[in-house]
């Protein structure tokens, strides 16, 4: 038998506590909730239609100021549940580009006809190919860009009136009268 | 009425082979490249399939993405990189050494080095107190051969 006060019988105890700790840490945390690989990235290069106008959009349009980039689709329940606050926070000035995600054209132009629309413009990703490169994976997400065109933060799941404050609020310029103006304006 | 049920019995099988994308190759090496890659591609969205098995919608557009890369003739690690530095190492079911995933690589040699000694240790001690056991014995014996 080994002698009690042998160092090597905490061994498994260590190596418990370690464990224990490691696997601990993940205990709390979301599952869906996956570390953003694009931070710090541009949004990557397209060309898109728009959804209510004749236009076409690149990624060049996400530049100059400030600005939302909110994947949605009228398939999506959550995203229903997120309306009314994309909804407050157009009206408080925040400007948000819209991605409809693999959606029915028709459904998604009737969706902000009946529920209102809290976006400056409306990209039409009908195959989920800019989703692909932004790396979304499923809908509602939304990514705070900022005037250089580079994703400072990306939500995935639903926003509102708490995830605006604990996350996107501190990632920008001081006031939020600031949100949608030129940067260094 | 029985006639109709052995017709609609016979049209299941082509309602399953509807459901299976099929992807064009220009070599049987494209194919076996494909079907590796999408298996080491974990689906972002089902979190526990990968991109091969999943009928997640998104598996299949990241199936579609992996076909376009091979065809476009992208190495593997431009098509792994891809979607590493999109969806970050979760994606890949065989993630890098660094120094997020140092633990995962290290826990599992640090617990077999110190089971390693352990053991060596406890096999010593067990030995050494058998030689012991042993000459106690044969002391008892030759007591017993010679009085």
């Amino acid at each position: 038998m080994m002698k009690a006060n042998s160092p090597w019988v905490f061994l498994p105890l260590a190596g418990f506590v370690l464990l224990a700790l490691v696997l601990g840490s993940g205990l709390g945390r979301d599952p869906q909730e996956l570390p953003s690989a694009l931070v710090g990235k541009p949004v990557p290069a397209f060309t898109l239609p728009s959804l209510l106008t004749e236009e076409n959009f690149t990624e060049q349009s996400m530049t100059g100021r400030w600005q939302l980039l909110n994947v949605w689709a009228t398939w999506c329940p959550t995203c229903h549940v997120e309306h009314p606050y994309l909804l407050t926070l157009a009206a408080q000035g925040v400007p948000i580009t819209g991605i409809n995600y693999k959606d029915e054209l028709p459904a998604a132009r009737e969706y902000l006809a009946n529920m209102g629309n809290p976006f400056t413009h409306v990209i039409v990703d009908e195959d989920g190919q800019l989703g692909l490169d932004l790396g979304v994976y499923g809908a509602p997400e939304t990514f705070l860009i900022s005037p250089k065109g580079e994703i400072v933060l990306r939500h995935a799941g639903e926003l509102n009136e708490r995830v605006w404050r604990e996350k996107f609020l501190p990632l920008l310029p001081s006031r939020t009268s600031d949100v949608g103006k030129e940067d260094g304006a | 009425m029985i006639l109709l049920r052995i017709f609609l019995f016979a049209l299941l099988p082509l309602q399953a082979l509807a459901a299976i994308d099929v992807y064009q190759f220009d070599s049987p090496q494209q194919e076996d490249r494909f079907h590796r890659l999408t298996e080491e591609l974990r689906c972002p969205k089902c979190q526990n399939q990968s991109i091969a098995d999943s009928d997640a919608d998104l598996a299949r557009d990241m199936r579609d993405r992996v076909h376009g890369m091979i065809v476009e003739g992208k190495s593997d690690d431009e098509i792994v990189g891809y979607f590493v530095s999109r969806y970050g190492d979760f994606v890949s079911y065989r993630p890098p050494v660094n120094a997020r995933t140092s633990v995962l690589w290290l826990i599992p040699l640090l617990m077999l080095l110190g089971g390693g000694v352990l053991i060596v240790r406890l096999l010593r001690k067990a030995s050494a107190q058998a030689d012991q056991q042993d000459s106690n014995d044969d002391g008892e014996h030759n007591r017993g051969e010679s009085p």
